[in-house]
């Protein structure tokens, strides 16, 4: 009895430190990578900070996106790991998160993570850190294109000219799952930069310009160009973009506009890496500066949380460029920090030269637009995918939630 | 001494009144905890959702009453009368689950060797859940490897992407919808079967009827207990269609197979929602139609009770 008194005794004492220094860490990182890079980064963390105990939640990565609003609200974490760009707004403006613009003057992240400074950015403040983005681009099959005498299109006529010869020869054009809608968004993304450019894309992302417009009807016919002939893989509303990707390896389609994830399951579905190509999305209009969408993965301290003063300490950790060397060697995708080095991966290297000389980055449709614009401009591009000629009322209908959004 | 008289009497008169008024605080008794989980759990709730859908919420922030505008927007939403209409559909052929579960059970309703395990059998897909029906019928339907599409090219018969055709989503959903709840008449018309008298039967039979006049004049008349509560758990169940929509499409293809339900969840928590107040005036128009359905039923209810008096 006086045993077990005592034993409750010093265990008591001996956690009451412990729990003093408690971290608590919500993160989405459910798929392997992504959750190998963040235990790296955690047992990093551990071993310069022993005396913080880190707590870690991690969540189902579509589960979270519904979760956080409840634990934002209901029982904030130290750390939670979320978006760059329009995707953090709600929060920010609901003063769910905290601004840690002191951990970027005193760190120096002005200079360091410059290439996301502007997506981190909301009234003046910084608003969390950002530790790894990967390109959005075309991946191809050289092979195939080897095979049909293709060579890499880098202007629009090449593109149209390219997939005409592999639906000749039976290839469909460009693999896609458009069922949870998103893809849908990296076309129209890539299309309007394009055709219109990073500003104009921005401006339409933020309701500046109506969907009706002359600008954004040149986009559709740009669009209607590769849908008419059936250059995109036959119903694909039916499936999500995994599902697309068995196509994209057993050769029946030989491209795939996707990010940069996707080459993990493209090398698991028994692809070499010199049946794996990657490519910018061609030139369309040559006056138009090259922009690019390269989404950005981030961390934040929500305004509740109890223990501010370590989780700005792990911030300023995770945005040390040996950290996100580390990590994104794990992550198989890019670090922001401009002194940490790029994993060695040909397709990465590729891609961080093209983000690194692109005039501009856009975060994704999604993220740069407004959820529930995003929403229904996702729909409507699937349903223009499916059903072209509806064109005229899916435009309408996206200026009627246009000017009720903004 | 004194002291434990008057315990006693208070003891005594107490008890009294408890005796005399027994009879009348019993049932309320009973009720009470039943009552009060229905009050906190589900009167409140419509309330609540009423008053949440005149203000413009996004279930963080502060929330900004606007009157009825969310009502406003409804009327000039094409996703909500796609979702109205396709409620509409679900109550139509989601009814078909009456007569099939019923002939299932006639075919059923017979003693045979082994007659439970078929029984069992046929009700399994209502103890599946509903996730797993959907599951199974996405694969079905699949248009590169399933089953649908392999029949149908035996046959030279084109694939057809059932749930990702605008216009037969709605029908595969509904479909696989049917499956489970054909089950759920089939048992209760079993039930049902149970309770018809041999003796009418018999007196039937002794008339000359059998077939389709046996079972329109003698059978069916006994069933309506059973057909009634198909019904109402039919119209129920159509109303609230949600986890097939959710996992076969989510909605789509283009929101085409939205119906109020999901709809609802949609602009309240989905991913790209988080209007509050528009979910729960999406919320209170599917309350309003089931409560049409529910006070008829309610209705019945009373009319029966009177009767059987």
């Amino acid at each position: 009895m006086n045993r077990t008194m005592a034993l409750a005794l010093a265990s008591l004492f001996a956690l009451s430190p412990a729990l003093a220094r408690e971290l608590v860490i919500n993160t989405d990182t459910s798929d392997p990578a992504p959750k190998a890079a963040m235990e790296r980064l955690m047992e990093g963390f551990k071993a310069e900070n022993p005396e913080v105990e880190i707590v870690w939640n991690n969540f189902d990565h579509e589960g979270y996106k519904t979760a956080i609003r409840n634990f934002l609200t209901a029982e904030p974490p130290d750390i939670a790991g979320w978006y760059a760009g329009n995707r953090m707004a709600p929060y920010v403006n609901a003063g769910l998160f905290e601004p840690v613009t002191d951990v970027w003057e005193a760190e120096g992240l002005h200079d360091t993570l410059a290439s996301a400074a502007s997506a981190m950015e909301m009234n003046g403040e910084k608003w969390g850190v950002p530790y790894t983005y990967y390109q959005w681009g075309i991946y191809y099959r050289p092979d195939i294109f080897a095979e049909h005498g293709i060579e890499v299109p880098t202007t629009w006529d090449e593109l149209k000219a390219a997939s005409a010869t592999l639906q000749e020869n039976g290839v469909t054009p460009f693999a896609i799952g458009t069922k949870a809608l998103w893809p849908t968004g990296g076309w129209f993304d890539y299309l309007n930069l394009r055709v219109n450019g990073y500003e104009h894309h921005m401006d339409l992302t933020a309701g500046k310009i109506p969907y009706t417009d002359d600008s954004v009807r040149a986009v559709f016919d740009k669009w209607e160009e590769l849908v008419e002939p059936g250059y995109f893989l036959a119903n694909h509303a039916a499936y999500d973009w995994q599902e697309a990707v068995p196509f994209f390896v057993n050769g029946d389609a030989a491209m795939y506009l996707m990010g940069n994830f996707a080459v993990d399951l493209f090398r698991q579905g028994g692809l070499s890496d010199d049946q794996i190509g990657f490519m910018q999305f061609p030139v369309i209009d040559p006056s138009v500066p090259m922009a690019e969408d390269a989404p950005t993965d981030t961390l934040h301290i929500p305004s509740g949380a109890s223990n501010k003063e370590d989780a700005k300490a792990f911030l300023a950790y995770l945005a040390r460029a040996d950290v996100q060397s580390e990590m994104n060697a794990l992550l198989g995708q890019l670090p922001v920090n401009k002194d940490a080095t790029v994993p060695d991966d040909e397709i990465l290297a590729q891609g961080f030269v093209m983000l690194s000389n692109a005039h501009a980055l856009a975060q994704f449709y999604d993220r740069d637009a407004p959820a529930e614009m995003a929403k229904a401009g996702m729909e409507g591009f699937q349903e223009f995918m499916v059903r072209p000629e509806n064109r005229d009322r899916i435009l309408d209908r996206l200026e009627n939630v246009r000017s009720r959004v903004y | 001494m004194s002291s434990t008289a008057l315990a006693d009497g208070t003891a005594t008169s107490s008890a009294g009144w408890w005796r005399r008024n027994q009879r009348q605080l019993a049932p309320w008794l009973f009720i009470a905890p039943g009552a009060f989980m229905f009050l906190i759990y589900v009167i409140i709730p419509i309330f609540e959702s009423i008053w949440i859908s005149f203000y413009d919420w996004d279930g963080i922030g502060a929330a900004t009453w606007i009157g009825l505008a969310n009502y406003v927007e409804l009327w000039s939403d094409y996703a909500f009368y796609t979702s109205l209409y396709n409620n509409v559909l679900w109550l139509v052929f989601y009814m078909l689950a009456v007569p099939f579960g019923l002939f299932v059970a006639l075919f059923l309703n017979q003693t045979v060797v082994g007659i439970r395990l078929y029984k069992s059998l046929f009700f399994f897909p209502f103890v599946i859940s509903q996730v797993v029906v959907g599951l199974v019928f996405a694969w079905f339907y699949d248009p590169s490897f399933g089953l649908l599409n392999l029949v149908l090219g035996w046959f030279g018969l084109g694939p057809v992407a059932i749930l990702a055709d605008d216009r037969f989503v709605t029908y595969g959903i509904i479909a696989a919808g049917l499956w489970p709840q054909t089950a759920y008449c089939m048992i209760l018309y079993l039930t049902g079967l149970n309770a018809v008298d041999p003796e009418q039967i018999e007196a039937g039979r002794l008339d000359g009827a059998k077939g389709w006049r046996m079972l329109w004049f003698i059978v069916l008349p006994q069933l309506r207990p059973a057909t009634f509560i198909a019904v109402v758990v039919t119209v129920i169940g159509a109303l609230r269609s949600f986890d097939l929509v959710s996992i076969m499409t989510d909605g789509g293809p283009y929101g085409s197979s939205r119906v109020l339900a999901f709809y609802m969840y949609e602009q309240a928590l989905g991913e790209y929602g988080f209007r509050m107040g528009y979910g729960a005036a999406i919320a209170v128009v599917l309350f309003l139609i089931m409560m049409i359905y529910i006070s008829g039923f309610l209705w019945h209810m009373w009319r029966a009770e009177r009767d059987g008096r």
